[in-house]
């Protein structure tokens, strides 16, 4: 295709798109103005309803409790496939990564960087009903802040802090433990995930009722899932890229 | 109008989101590039702070600081290596 076609089939569709959303942009709200009744409903019966304070935790995990369960799911099956794809029985364990880093400075801040944003990430995990936060969001800084600890000191640190053995019953009972959750309430003859435990004290740690587990539970299962994303990726790609290296 | 109802510190994010979007799509060199979609991730995490989306903002911070550098530095890596 020479460039006299492409650009000859690029401006139309340029100019169309164009148009639209200009039209689309000009038909916006006003910021602040929104125009669903949910919103508002939400703002309106979550916390009498619920006694959670955190409404965006309490449509996620209780009001639309089903579709995240689904959601949930995604990020398992997901990870599974990775695992299925990247991790390869059996394989030799390279020698020794010699990958420690030099810098005490770096070390030392770093332990202590590690330190604070597990802290704020277990945090945000246990209190994600009450303030900003909750088992996604929660899940995936722990993850994060546990991955530091390959940054600032060595392979062999990190091997120490995850690997697969530990971390997979971590990422199965989380995921499990929110279908079981869900499951008990239909013993009591109640209908799937109905928040049975609920509505506790507002503002405090027992204020979601079910939600509160199933925030907790989800938060388990992130964090688990994203460290075995990233135990795979170092293992599969990174050792073996840097094995190389020294050798070469 | 969107534009008129938006307070200066709203749309001055805006504006510095887009700049940091377009210098990503510019910066030729991929390493480097990373560097840049990390300064427009810190952005993009101030910008729903700001719109008041602090739940958003948590995961944007961790997903942008941490989750896809490491992802697509390993994918250069790999690539280099072939």
């Amino acid at each position: 295709m020479t460039r006299r076609i492409r650009v000859a089939i690029f401006l139309p569709a340029l100019g169309l798109f164009g148009v639209l959303l200009a039209w689309a942009l000009v038909g916006i709200p006003d910021f602040g103005h929104y125009r669903g009744p949910y919103g508002y409903l939400l703002n309106r019966v979550a916390l009498p309803e619920r006694h959670m304070t955190n409404v965006v935790t309490s449509v996620v995990f209780d009001y639309r409790g089903f579709d995240t369960m689904g959601e949930e799911f995604i990020l398992f099956a997901a990870v599974l496939g990775v695992v299925l794809l990247l991790r390869q029985g059996g394989r030799e364990q390279p020698d020794e990564l010699n990958d420690s880093v030099g810098s005490d400075g770096v070390r030392i801040g770093g332990v202590l960087a590690v330190g604070a944003c597990v802290l704020v990430s277990l945090w945000l995990i246990a209190y994600g009903f009450v303030t900003p936060g909750g088992g996604f969001q929660g899940g995936a800084a722990l993850a994060s802040s546990v991955v530091l600890v390959f940054l600032v000191s060595s392979h062999k640190a990190w091997s120490g802090v995850a690997s697969d053995h530990a971390l997979d019953p971590f990422d199965g009972v989380g995921a499990g433990g929110y279908v079981v959750i869900g499951l008990g309430a239909l013993i009591g003859g109640l209908p799937f995930l109905t928040n049975v435990l609920g509505p506790g004290v507002p503002g405090t740690l027992w204020s979601g009722g079910s939600a509160a587990f199933v925030n907790w539970s989800a938060g388990m299962e992130v964090a688990a899932a994203n460290l075995i994303l990233f135990t795979e990726f170092i293992d599969e790609y990174v050792v073996p890229l840097a094995a190389g290296d020294t050798a070469g | 109008m969107l534009v008129a109802s938006l307070e200066p510190l709203q749309y001055s994010i805006f504006i510095l989101v887009a700049i940091a979007a377009t210098a990503v799509v510019l910066t030729r060199d991929v390493q480097r590039q990373i560097v840049v979609n990390g300064f427009y991730g810190i952005l993009l995490v101030i910008l729903f702070v700001v719109f008041a989306a602090p739940d958003v903002a948590l995961s944007m911070l961790a997903v942008s600081t941490v989750g896809y550098p490491l992802v697509v530095l390993i994918a250069i890596a790999k690539g280099r290596a072939k």
